[in-house]
């Protein structure tokens, strides 16, 4: 039956001063009742506009119209057939931007569009408590293939690789698999439980998986291209940028990729659980306005700082974190200084930061990204007492890459370049995908480039079989 | 559910306390795909591994003291110096080592037919053992300066003893060798012998910094291991950043050796101590666990 509301069917969220004192996460997600209210808004659209809107293109009107008819587990066939990681795609990817921004019912005059992304997380999260049967493909094609790199890139082609028959070998550098899902994503975003379950689900197909091992290092890239007839590299914009300004090597100032990795792969928060420590200041700042930005404030918050303030030199309009995120860290006490950009870090008797020196920013013309720019208002400037700096203004390509990859063609950014179909690199028979080729972006655009080379390599060993 | 990790392939296949709170341990892989197996294979002089000693223990850097192949084995020497070594020392012939990877970082710049100078302080002694082996063997004159606190610190004597052209010892308190440090030996030593082609220096970070002062003075190149804190140990986090001739590189992927010259020594050393207190609680609690283990 048709459900006629103009707003998502509500979500009951966790009070955010619950939210500040742990890990959990911020709501429970939809119980089965609210579920299917909120499937019966869906149209069922024949266009289906929402699937155009997919980087990985789910059958999103076929998993919904199985909720409306209350048949979870035909809607979790539809939903995995083309979705390896579908609990982590309902809670990450950006739908405003996606499926929900195409959604015909969000056309409709001051109506919300079909909250696909929670329905997503049900029917995901609905399989993995009523028991996840683990599907195993049987190796039918000769071609062995190594996918280096387990993040959302990696475990995407490999899983289509094992559904269609071939042996694929993954290789992880750090102790756990995951990538950006693992060290990256806080766990009350994106709890490592539902990571791992996914992540399994993907070996049980058949997939090798083997960490602790850096390819280039390991073992030379030379010898990976002998042993396998094609190679996936989707290693990640993994390393770290920094502002560059004086104090950048003051104690108490992180990158965000440190801060994060020590929060969620080393799980400093349980420290002295966890052997690894992370200091949180009494008061701190955050450089940044993206998504990693706001994971770290509210990791922060969580951690125990007074307060938290986000530092970003453009405003509340320009800002590229997701609403939903920057609306959570609102509620949870994070503060917000716009068009302020750090220009020095000042020291104090111990050597640890105790201040930022801001300068104040005005907006310019639209630069190529079509925001409008930042720009200096000489003179205007203000000090922030801190005693400790998160720096998230962005990742850059793997210094690794360089020296272990030496054939492979990369743009002037470091990045990797692939032919846009295949995603195939200058060295045949090689591919990549994932935020090696664009630069940091979403779990589900890599996803989405996973499937695309996963198609490239298949086409190519059949071409030269 | 099946654990989401293959098992380990790797085990201690020795350890023991060469010199109190150093332990000398060779880790093995069963199979020829196992990290020691690769490890062995493709490491060289100056590279160093990640290693964690258990399921909630931290990643640490470990420099690698010796490789053979033929025998799929990893040879790390380290001191106890907290949670994390402790917890390796615990370890007993036999049980699996969780985590090893590597080998991570740029090799040492091997020379040949030069004049050179080794110099290792404490549980560095360990660091340039392959260093000095290499150079050695490619043919170069290798005078390798030894330094510890006290004669039962000074490790390794022997093998040094077989790929080194001089040898001179010295110990703080006089116990063995020259009474002294190692910068007062190097001073001697130029002035006998006139000043090194290139030198290597591993050990505490003032000893390395002292050395490199001595270095700058008698102008020849000396090669510093730095050792500042890691976490991932692949480039990844930036929370092993070093100055270097005014320029930031990370240690893990850009060195770990670096021109002791050009390196900011003071911002190394505060830098190294960002987590001293809790440093100090984690090994606290990690000892209370132990006595509650062994009850």
């Amino acid at each position: 039956m048709l459900n006629r509301s103009k707003q998502k069917t509500k979500l009951t969220e966790r009070s955010p001063e619950d939210r500040r004192k742990d890990f959990l996460e911020v709501n429970d997600g939809y119980t089965f009742t609210e579920a299917v209210s909120e499937a019966d808004r869906c149209l069922q659209c024949r266009n289906a506009p929402c699937i155009q809107g997919c980087p990985v293109a789910i059958d999103i009107p076929g998993f919904i119209k199985a909720i409306q008819e209350k048949d979870l587990e035909r809607s979790w066939e539809i939903l995995y057939t083309t979705n390896q990681l579908p609990a982590i795609c309902g809670r990450v990817c950006p739908q405003e931007k996606q499926c929900e921004e195409r959604c015909t019912v969000g056309k409709i005059k001051d109506s919300e569009p079909v909250a696909i992304g929670r329905l997503e997380r049900f029917t995901a999260d609905w399989k993995r408590k009523a028991g996840f049967t683990p599907v195993t493909i049987e190796v039918t094609k000769p071609e062995k293939i190594a996918v280096v790199g387990s993040g959302p890139a990696g475990l995407t082609v490999a899983s289509e690789l094992a559904k269609n028959g071939y042996a694929v070998d993954l290789f992880e550098a750090l102790h756990a698999p995951g990538g950006v899902l693992t060290y990256g994503i806080p766990e009350f975003r994106l709890p490592k439980e539902i990571v791992r379950a996914e992540i399994e689900g993907i070996r049980q197909l058949g997939v090798s998986l083997r960490t602790d091992l850096i390819v280039g290092k390991t073992i030379y890239f030379d010898e990976i291209r002998q042993k396998y007839r094609a190679v996936f590299l989707g290693i990640g914009a993994g390393a770290p940028k920094f502002m560059g300004v004086s104090g950048t090597n003051l104690n108490g100032i992180f990158s965000a990729s440190e801060f994060l990795t020590r929060v969620n792969l080393m799980k400093a928060f349980r420290f002295p659980y966890a052997d690894t420590p992370i200091t949180i200041g009494k008061h701190v700042i955050v450089v940044g306005g993206g998504n990693v930005a706001m994971d770290a404030a509210r990791s922060a918050m969580r951690l125990g700082a007074q307060t938290v303030t986000i530092v970003y030199r453009r405003t509340e309009t320009e800002l590229p974190a997701r609403w939903e995120e920057y609306h959570h860290a609102i509620e949870e006490g994070i503060r917000f200084r716009w068009l302020s950009n750090p220009i020095a870090y000042l020291p104090g008797p111990d050597f640890r930061v105790t201040g930022a020196r801001i300068q104040k920013m005005g907006l310019g013309d639209p630069d190529a990204s079509g925001r409008r720019k930042p720009v200096p208002l000489p003179g205007v400037e203000e000090t922030l007492d801190c005693d400790c700096v998160i720096e998230a203004i962005g990742q850059s390509a793997h210094r690794i890459l360089s020296e272990g990859f030496k054939e492979v063609r990369l743009n002037r950014y470091g990045y990797i370049e692939v032919d846009p179909e295949t995603l195939m690199t200058s060295v045949p028979g090689v591919f990549a995908g994932g935020d090696i080729v664009t630069g940091a972006a979403t779990v589900i655009e890599a996803m989405g480039a996973g499937k695309t080379a996963a198609k490239g390599i298949m086409r190519y060993l059949t071409a030269i079989a | 559910m099946t654990p989401a990790i293959e098992p380990t392939q790797e085990s201690v296949f020795t350890i023991r306390e060469i010199a109190p709170k150093i332990f000398d341990m060779t880790i093995v892989s069963s199979t020829e795909e196992g990290s020691a197996a690769l490890i062995s294979k493709h490491a060289k002089a100056g590279q160093f591994v990640m290693i964690r000693g258990g399921e909630e223990a931290e990643r640490i850097p470990l420099t690698i003291a010796q490789t053979e192949p033929e025998k799929r084995a990893v040879r790390l020497i380290f001191q106890v110096a907290g949670t994390s070594t402790h917890k390796l020392s615990l370890l007993k012939p036999g049980d699996p080592v969780l985590n090893l990877a590597g080998p991570l970082g740029k090799p040492s710049e091997i020379v040949e037919g030069k004049k050179v100078l080794v110099i290792g302080g404490g549980v560095g002694i360990a660091a340039i053992l392959p260093i000095a082996r290499e150079l050695y063997h490619a043919g170069n004159e290798v005078t390798v300066v030894l330094g510890a606190r006290t004669t039962a610190l000074l490790i390794l004597k022997d093998e040094f003893a077989q790929i080194s052209h001089h040898l001179t010892l010295c110990t703080d308190d006089g116990s063995e060798g020259r009474k002294g440090f190692v910068t007062d030996a190097i001073k001697d030593l130029v002035a006998y012998r006139g000043v090194y082609d290139v030198g290597w220096a591993v050990g505490p970070t003032i000893m390395m910094k002292m050395c490199s002062e001595i270095a700058k003075q008698l102008d020849f190149p000396l090669w510093t291991s730095l050792n500042p804190i890691m976490v991932d140990g692949t480039g990844m986090c930036g929370g092993c950043r070093v100055l270097v001739g005014d320029e930031v590189f990370f240690a893990c992927v850009d060195g770990p050796e670096f021109d002791g010259r050009l390196v900011d020594w003071d911002n190394l050393m505060l830098r190294q101590k960002q987590f001293k207190n809790e440093e100090a609680d984690s090994y606290h609690h990690c000892r209370l666990e132990d006595q509650l283990n062994s009850r």
